[in-house]
């Protein structure tokens, strides 16, 4: 197949064309390495790219698959994975100078799960630092652009691999979702990302920023790979404590053109002040498209969403605070010179070592466990925490899901977030109160904006609910309202 | 002066017995490598979880029900933060808000008779590394085969008041534990650690002092300097007009003193926070009765048994339940037919001389009780002799040789060939006639050299009182000739 | 609470956090958590009481594993990514004074 022909395909497009014979999964890396050749010295999606070993790897996938032990729909397909997820032999930088040299000698178990279903990994993508931003623009290697605009920030933390299925150069990616990194930035590059239940894929090998918020998903170019990857990657873990067992993990199934009598909510609360009108009235037509389907939309008051993001960053950075603490110079990464004494060298090699948005949120997090303050900040966030979770759980009674925007407004210009940082955690305001809660949502484009940026939509879930989501989101995308149009190619 | 009461309270980490560490699947052996008992989640590698070892519970349990304590229903684990390289995540994981046994207590016999001791609460931790200093390049080595090894740290009510409460209240802790097979308890090798948390106050008031915690005490001899040695400091100081800071020491064992270990990069802000990779536990019924059928007899149990059982005195059996280890082993060999008395002067009088000697505690017993039973059957059979015997017993103490095998293999066997005997006997007689005539003139001691001489003859492989009574025999009827005497020795040929 | 942030605070917390601040540093650190807290006071609009803490979201409980030895020697991958390392250990700056 020619390389413009293969980089169309989406990821279960590919796995097709690689098991028929009509191309190979040397080919397709071929391709996306080719497209990284050209494009990546702008974007920036990815921290390394592992040309050699991709290929070699590909040609082994290739030789299975042809010997007929690897049969899955992901087999021989190249995939991006965010640069938190361990990987065996390959740096895991979390784009922190902290861990810039870093081996692991382990990979998380999502990226297991997905070698074994014969995906092959191109490298690693560019995130915010330790994923604390919403930008991509905390990197310690510098900025990734939104290749729907290379002014603009393709959102954060999991922007490089948004961006990196956007400009197509790789055919799915993995990332992590602490409070909307992968919602936001697929919403800002007009890709599908999901975060699904906590619990659903294992956190072994994810470099933890807020442990009981943490949650791999995808970021494909459509829902039907959404699915797929989700399914392949999801399974019990017994190395980690928080995973869940589950039986309905056959995602794919649920990927049927069908909304009939599903009761959608709309929460008023998520379109007043600050919601840019265009994204109003996207997200809006999308309710309108789904209503004509034959789904039954309502507004209500979901309630306590300005509390989310107050209780969001006390406990994020509380538990960052404290899963950072690892970063001191002695077992593995920077390790600041000089001989002075041991606390020396512990505070010159984080203060080095660490970006200033790293640093805020452990300041933040130390204080607000710290002695006196623990039960005023800590304690109260996670009693609004449950409420939050009681205030989803009526409207799930009600709802098969609710549907709003997943980001304020489209993607900001470049530079233009860092200098407030209070504004750019305000920009979080619909993805965070899914985290606090543990529930499922997914972002997926639903048109774009006057300047042609990319406008998301997001349908929450309640637990365990993926196949609900996806569902809508399916019938939605089938309807063929907001087709992103594949790029650079 | 005034008089003052010292007020002591412990914290008392106990590594549990278990074969893998709290939260992976490493090894709790000592020895080996530097960190060759290391994973990702020991060393606190990007990306690791924590998963609890459920036998840590168990024991932590275990450990509860026998001392008195009531088990939380549901209890977590919370993250302790502070820096420090033995410990790799810079964060420890115990357990603060809801530890799993409060409210407990132990008997301790002191003074005034039987008193309790209080529990305050009893918590799963994980160890640290090790830091080994190297003077010489000067800076510090870490080796985390010890980072996250199971302990349970025991801490008590301050319900002690002198250096002999503490120590019969550490003494009856570690029996507990050691029966229960939770841990085996030794002080010098840190799988029991005490901190003693002092303060003093004036005679006959209720209001307690600033107290002190002491650290790095790893025997009894240093927890009861120590104490001393901590309560005349605090006393001098109220005494000179100062006050006590409430802070920790570090006791110096070779100095025989201690000092301060604060720092000012140390704030002693430990941050508690539930450890969000870790799920509740939530103890039910079933599982607080397992463990509780499974739990052994204990001491008070045990000795009330032996009473029933055994024909042995009180005072045999207060030693031998001192250790469950040799309890297992008297009831083990008495169980394989040895006469209990027997078994019981085995463990009281050659075992416990070598353990002293040996610097060993009754745990290290290495010998097998049917060993034990064999030596005893060989001696009974008069096989071998008591002075081999002695000899054989030590052998088996060290090695767990089998009595039997070694004494044939060595040769030991006592000689039950009458004629040998005599023909030796008969040498000795002729080989001493002024010993023999000494006897038989009535000089009854002069018969003991004659003994000894025939048991160095036969190489020590014979009765001493068959020997005794067959010479008594031989000079009767020779009444004195040394001429006819020399006949005898055709006869034994 | 948040008007208590004083530099002090920032100095107690900057140790906890072993983080070195320069003089900017410390006054934008000090800057920011103001804001941060003044914004999370808003927590306090709502009432709480009655209301348990919730640390995880799921009632899971109870996850073991068993007592059996997994893996082997595992100093080399411990110690690959060493800043310094002599005789299988890591070396660290020393700890007694």
């Amino acid at each position: 197949m020619e390389k413009t022909e293969i980089l169309r395909l989406s990821a279960v497009g590919l796995g097709a064309a690689v098991r028929a014979g009509k191309t190979t999964a040397v080919e397709a890396m071929e391709a996306v390495l080719g497209q990284i050749e050209e494009h990546d010295g702008e974007y920036r999606c990815y921290v390394t790219v592992d040309r050699e070993g991709a290929l070699r790897k590909a040609a082994l996938v290739q030789k299975r698959i042809e010997a007929g032990e690897l049969t899955g729909p992901l087999a021989g397909v190249p995939v991006a994975l965010k640069d938190n997820l361990c990987t065996a032999g390959m740096r895991t930088t979390c784009s922190s100078r902290m861990l810039e040299n870093y081996v692991p000698a382990f990979s998380a178990e999502a990226v297991r799960n997905l070698e074994k279903a014969g995906a092959v990994t191109i490298g690693k993508t560019n995130m915010d630092e330790f994923a604390m931003g919403s930008t991509t623009e905390t990197s310690y290697f510098g900025a990734t652009k939104n290749p729907r605009n290379p002014g603009h920030v393709p959102g954060g933390s999991s922007g490089g691999s948004a961006a990196a299925v956007a400009a197509r150069e790789c055919f799915f990616a993995l990332g992590s979702d602490t409070g909307g990194s992968i919602r936001q930035p697929a919403s800002y590059c007009g890709v599908v990302g999901m975060k699904p239940t906590y619990g659903t894929v294992s956190r072994y090998g994810l470099v933890a920023y807020g442990s009981s918020l943490d949650q791999i998903g995808p970021l494909t170019g459509n829902v039907e790979d959404c699915a797929v990857v989700l399914e392949q990657i999801a399974s019990y873990d017994r190395k980690d404590s928080t995973s869940l067992r589950r039986e309905d993990t056959d995602f794919s199934r649920a990927l049927v053109e069908d909304v009939k009598g599903m009761r959608i909510g709309i929460p008023q609360d998520y379109f007043r002040e600050g919601l840019d009108p265009q994204v109003r009235a996207a997200v809006l037509k999308a309710a309108d498209v789904l209503r004509e389907k034959g789904a039954v939309t309502e507004e209500f008051d979901l309630s306590l969403v300005e509390y989310a993001i107050p209780a969001y960053y006390t406990i994020a950075s509380a538990e960052a605070s404290s899963n950072l603490e690892r970063f001191d110079g002695i077992k593995y990464g920077f390790r600041a010179g000089g001989e002075e004494g041991l606390h020396q060298m512990y505070k010159k090699t984080r203060s080095l070592g660490f970006g200033p948005e790293v640093k805020r949120r452990i300041m933040l997090g130390s204080f607000v466990l710290s002695s006196g303050y623990y039960d005023a900040y800590y304690l109260k966030a996670l009693r609004v925490k449950a409420m939050i979770k009681e205030a989803f759980d009526r409207a799930f009674a009600k709802y098969d899901c609710i549907l709003g925007p997943v980001a304020p407004t489209t993607a900001p210009k470049l530079d233009a977030s860092l200098s407030d940082p209070m504004k750019m955690y305000l920009g979080d305001i619909y993805t965070i109160s899914v985290n606090l809660a543990g529930l499922p949502a997914i972002s997926l484009p639903c048109g774009t904006d006057g300047r042609g940026l990319p406008i998301g939509l997001q349908l929450i879930g309640d637990s365990y609910q993926e196949k609900k989501l996806l569902r809508i989101a399916y019938t939605y995308e089938r309807t063929g309202q907001a087709n992103m149009k594949t790029l650079g190619l | 002066m005034k008089q003052y009461e010292t007020v002591i309270g412990l914290e008392v980490h106990v590594e549990l017995a278990t074969k893998t560490k709290i939260f992976c699947g490493c090894s709790t052996a000592f020895g080996g490598r530097p960190n060759s008992h290391t994973c990702p989640v020991c060393t606190g590698m990007p990306g690791s979880l924590p998963v609890l070892n459920r036998k840590v519970l168990e024991y932590a349990v275990a450990v509860g029900l026998a001392t008195n304590c009531d088990i939380t229903r549901y209890c977590k684990f919370d993250r302790k933060n502070y820096f420090y390289p033995d410990n790799p995540q810079n964060y420890q994981i115990s357990q603060l808000y809801l530890p799993i046994c409060r409210n407990g207590y132990v008997e301790i016999e002191s003074e005034g008779g039987s008193r309790r001791i209080g529990i305050h609460e009893i918590h799963m931790e994980e160890d640290a590394g090790k830091l080994i200093h190297d003077e010489w390049e000067d800076c510090t080595l870490v080796d985390y085969n010890r980072s996250g090894v199971p302990l349970i740290e025991i801490v008590s009510q301050p319900d002690m008041r002198s250096a002999e409460d503490v120590i019969a209240y550490l003494e009856k802790l570690r029996l507990i534990i050691r029966y229960l097979g939770a841990s085996d308890c030794k002080l010098q090798e840190g799988s029991m650690r005490a901190d003693v948390n002092l303060s003093v106050r004036e005679a006959g008031t209720d209001r307690l002092g600033t107290r002190t915690e002491m650290k790095n005490l790893s025997s009894f001899r240093a927890i009861t300097r120590a104490i001393e040695g901590e309560r005349n400091r605090q006393i001098d100081l109220l005494e000179s007009g100062g006050t006590v800071i409430q802070e920790t020491r570090r006791w110096d064992e070779a100095g025989d003193t201690s000092h301060a270990m604060r720092s000012k990069e140390d704030a002693q802000d430990y941050r508690y926070f539930p450890d969000p990779d870790l799920v509740p536990i939530s103890i039910s019924d079933d599982f607080l009765e397992e463990i509780r059928s499974r739990q052994p007899e204990l001491r008070t149990e045990k000795m009330k048994r032996y009473r029933e059982t055994y024909d042995i005195p009180d005072y045999d059996i207060e030693i031998i339940t001192e250790s469950r280890h040799m309890a297992d082993i008297f009831e083990a060999a008495a169980a394989l037919g040895a006469q209990p008395k027997k078994v019981s002067n085995w463990l009281m009088g050659e075992t416990l001389r070598l353990l002293k000697e040996t610097e060993e505690d009754p745990e290290d017993i290495r010998f097998s009780p049917e060993n034990l039973a064999k030596l005893i059957d060989l001696t009974e059979r008069k096989a071998i002799n008591s002075t081999v015997a002695k000899e054989v017993f030590e052998k088996m103490f060290r090695e767990n040789v089998d009595p039997e095998a070694y004494v044939e293999e060595k040769g030991l066997k006592m000689v039950s060939d009458q004629g040998a005997l005599r023909a030796a006997a008969l040498e000795v007689i002729a080989a001493n006639p002024q010993s023999v005539a000494d006897y038989q003139n009535g000089k009854e001691k002069a018969i003991g050299f004659l003994v000894g001489q025939t048991m160095k003859a036969m190489k020590g492989k014979a009765d001493p009182g068959v020997v005794n009574q067959l010479l008594k025999e031989l000079l009767q009827t020779t009444s004195g000739s040394q001429e006819t005497g020399r006949t005898f020795p055709d006869a034994g040929c | 609470m948040a008007e208590n942030i004083t530099n002090e605070t920032i100095d107690y917390v900057s140790i906890l956090a072993k983080l070195e601040l320069t003089g900017e540093e410390r006054e934008g650190a000090r800057r920011d958590m103001c804001r941060m807290l003044e914004y999370i006071d808003k927590l306090n609009e709502l009432d709480t009481q009655g209301v348990e803490p919730m640390s995880h979201v799921f009632p899971l409980q109870n996850v073991f594993r068993e007592d059996e030895i997994t893996g082997g020697d595992g100093s080399g991958d411990t110690l690959k990514n060493a800043p310094g390392e002599r005789d299988n250990m890591f070396v660290v700056p020393r700890t007694f004074e």
